[in-house]
């Protein structure tokens, strides 16, 4: 049992625990959609549902068919491997540009840092839905709607803030004195950058990167004005099905998803934990 | 006020240690480091550019560039240039109407002309068509000679001033017409602008928007603050379990968690089997496809970017504030207005700011969850771009968004720093 201190009189006790059962009641509503999702998608009907066999833990209500029906259609097959190369891709470009411009951006002499940083960062402020009726409109002049090139270059540059403000915050408290230090003994700056300072951020390079994966692994608003039926990713392939017929494939597929956001939950957490060993925390 | 130091004081040029010489190098080389900096972020800048402000920029010039019109009966827009806007234009309009209608009718494009047509005057639309398909039929020649009247013979829209009137409006290639469209607006004969008489939609749907954003955020807050305090106050141990609660949703699929909501919300679903199960409800609850839907699921999915700020100012907070007023004899409410919750406000703007931010331009759960009234500004954005090819109201109506978008923002840059958008 909690020990109060000796001030508290009964409606002292009575907040504390109002506040701790409101904060549950919240936690409650954050988790349960998700931990529906689960036990939902091994549903042996076709329902969106628990049925009454489900209720009572008859064995035969619970199946596997909605996973072995995700590997059986090539739909899914194909939109699973779209978004991993579209996802990779759109990592790398914006994991190498963002990291260069936020080494830039932390220098204490950069000019115009303020607003750069705010233009930079600008992406992640602005209504999917503008970028993707602009990008429609500008890319169509280049033949790029309806190309893997398209949708790399979109989600790129999407990713960008994220890698921007990850790798940022781990060069806050960087000893620019070590660059100096690096260049003096004759070093080029491109094996200083190499040697001394990427080794120091890498932790905040790879969460940056972590996020741009994310952030176009996630996306589909962009991904349905832009990409043709060639180009079609799981969240894409998700927002069809919603749409159009229910089953509960999507219900699996989503179970899935959930487990690859607790690995990378914990790869985050190893990160941090990385990182703050690194600087000495 | 601190003292100033004489070190703080001295510009470097002016720097009596330095000779002139040696502080033109310092100034050289402090202009070589900012180049070195800038240079790194450069690739970046171009790249952003391309991608992204230049699409951005593309969809701006759209909302009051419409080539549609022009592209399509540049000879007939040329000659109704002399006209006054009174009376039926002279026939070498009509006539060059005439030759341009039958053109677009083998081409296969006088339909996107009626529709571009339609869009300024309803009804223009079959006028153009059947014309186009009458005039497809007589030769060049016959058509050069007697185009007038064989237009006016084919539909008696044709005479009608209010028509050309409209072929010249739309006929420009720039125009705020659009704009004047998202706004509910129109500019009437003498070239005023009016409120439109017609149907007033888009007002509304942004003052709708604004209010779905508005009660989300509120929504966040009352869950998020007793929350993000609870987290703030736990054991380090509970407390990093607990907040796995809160970033495992957070990094879940936003497709997931409104797959999750239609999987509870629907008639039969979960919600409503259980509020029957227990007898509650007799009938199931119409739950999904309203407004409601699309405000629950999305205070479901904000409601992490409300904890995190507020978590991370609460943290920062030295407990003995409270403990000091509540030790002196304060009860719990009072001391928590006048103590706490004072210093938890730049938390609580942040993540307000956010959320809001966040939720005016939502575009796939209102798609997903919202029916027909739990729909927002995005999903008529969406619906011009996508259904009625209507491009440039689109545009128009994105534009206003944007606008509205970079105001919160800059605000959200005045209260919090930009720089300062931290991630879990």
């Amino acid at each position: 049992m909690q020990r109060f201190p000796d001030y508290f009189n009964f409606s002292h006790k009575a907040g504390v625990y109002a506040l701790r059962l409101t904060a549950g009641a919240v936690l409650f509503f954050l988790m349960m959609p998700i931990l529906v999702i689960i036990p939902l998608s091994f549903n042996s009907e076709p329902f969106f549902t628990f049925t009454e066999g489900m209720l009572s833990f008859e064995a035969s209500a619970y199946s596997l068919r909605w996973y072995r029906a995700i590997l059986e259609n090539p739909n899914w097959m194909l939109a699973i491997r779209n978004s991993f190369i579209i996802g990779f891709f759109a990592t790398i470009v914006a994991t190498s540009l963002g990291t260069l411009a936020a080494v830039g951006l932390a220098s204490p002499e950069m000019p115009f840092k303020r607003v750069i940083t705010a233009l930079l960062l600008s992406p992640m402020i602005v209504p999917l839905i503008i970028i993707a009726a602009g990008m429609f409109f500008f890319y169509t002049r280049f033949n790029l709607v309806g190309t893997f090139t398209g949708l790399i270059i979109a989600h790129a540059a999407l990713g960008v803030p994220f890698v921007i403000v990850t790798v940022t915050a781990t060069l806050t408290g960087f000893d620019h004195s070590l660059f100096k230090a690096g260049l003096s003994l004759g070093a080029n700056p491109l094996r200083v950058f190499r040697d001394v300072v990427l080794p120091l951020i890498r932790p905040g390079v790879i969460s940056g990167g972590l996020f741009a994966f994310v952030t176009s692994f996630d996306e589909v608003v962009l991904v349905l004005f832009l990409a043709g039926p060639d180009q079609r990713t799981i969240p894409r392939q998700m927002f069809s099905g919603l749409r159009e017929q229910i089953n509960p494939t999507i219900l699996a597929v989503a179970t899935l998803l959930v487990f690859v956001s607790v690995l990378l939950l914990l790869s985050l957490e190893l990160l941090r934990r990385r990182s703050e060993r690194l600087r000495g925390v | 006020m601190t003292a100033t130091t004489f070190d703080d004081a001295r510009p470097v040029s002016a720097s009596p240690g330095l000779t002139r010489e040696e502080a033109g190098f310092a100034r050289r080389e402090l202009n070589r480091r900012r180049l070195r900096a800038f240079a790194l972020v450069i690739p970046l800048l171009v790249f952003i550019s391309f991608a992204f402000f230049a699409p951005i920029a593309t969809m701006l010039h759209r909302s009051v560039y419409n080539p549609t019109v022009v592209q399509l009966i540049p000879d007939t827009l040329a000659k109704l240039q002399s006209w006054d806007g009174e009376g039926r234009p002279d026939d070498s309009v009509l006539t060059a109407m005439a030759v341009d209608l039958k053109r677009l009718a083998n081409n296969r494009t006088s339909g996107k002309l009626g529709e571009a047509l339609n869009r300024g005057l309803p009804g223009t639309s079959s006028a153009v068509k059947a014309t186009a398909r009458k005039l497809r039929q007589v030769d060049d020649a016959t058509l050069a000679a007697d185009g007038a009247a064989l237009l006016l013979g084919a539909n008696d829209k044709w005479a009608s001033v209010e028509l050309w009137r409209n072929v010249r409006k739309t006929g420009r290639t720039y125009s705020d017409r659009y704009f004047l469209t998202a706004l509910d607006l129109e500019r009437n004969a003498e070239g005023d602008v009016q409120t439109r008489e017609a149907a007033q939609i888009y007002v509304q749907l942004y003052t709708k928007t604004m209010r779905i954003a508005l009660i989300i955020t509120i929504l966040t807050m009352l869950l998020g603050y007793p929350l993000a305090f609870v987290l703030a106050n736990a054991p380090a141990r509970t407390a990093s379990l607990l907040m796995v609660m809160v970033l495992l949703p957070f990094w879940t699929s936003l497709l997931v968690r409104t797959t999750a909501w239609i999987a509870l919300l629907q008639t039969n679903g979960v919600i409503n089997s259980v509020l029957m199960g227990v007898g509650v409800i007799g009938e199931p609850l119409e739950m999904l496809f309203t407004e409601f839907a699309t405000i629950v699921a999305m205070t479901h999915i904000l409601l992490p970017f409300m904890v995190l700020p507020l978590y991370s100012v609460m943290k920062g907070i030295d407990r003995s504030y409270m403990r000091a007023a509540l030790s002196l004899g304060s009860s719990p409410i009072p001391a928590f207005i006048r103590i706490y919750f004072p210093m938890t406000v730049p938390g609580l703007s942040a993540g307000a700011l956010l959320v809001f931010i966040i939720s005016v331009g939502y575009y796939i759960t209102p798609a997903l969850v919202g029916g027909t009234d739990g729909q927002m500004i995005s999903n008529i954005i969406a619906f011009h771009m996508q259904q009625s090819n209507n491009w440039e109201l689109a545009a128009a109506l994105g534009a206003l968004l944007l606008v509205l978008i970079i105001a919160l923002y800059w605000i959200y840059d005045l209260l919090v720093g930009a720089d300062n958008i931290k991630l879990a």
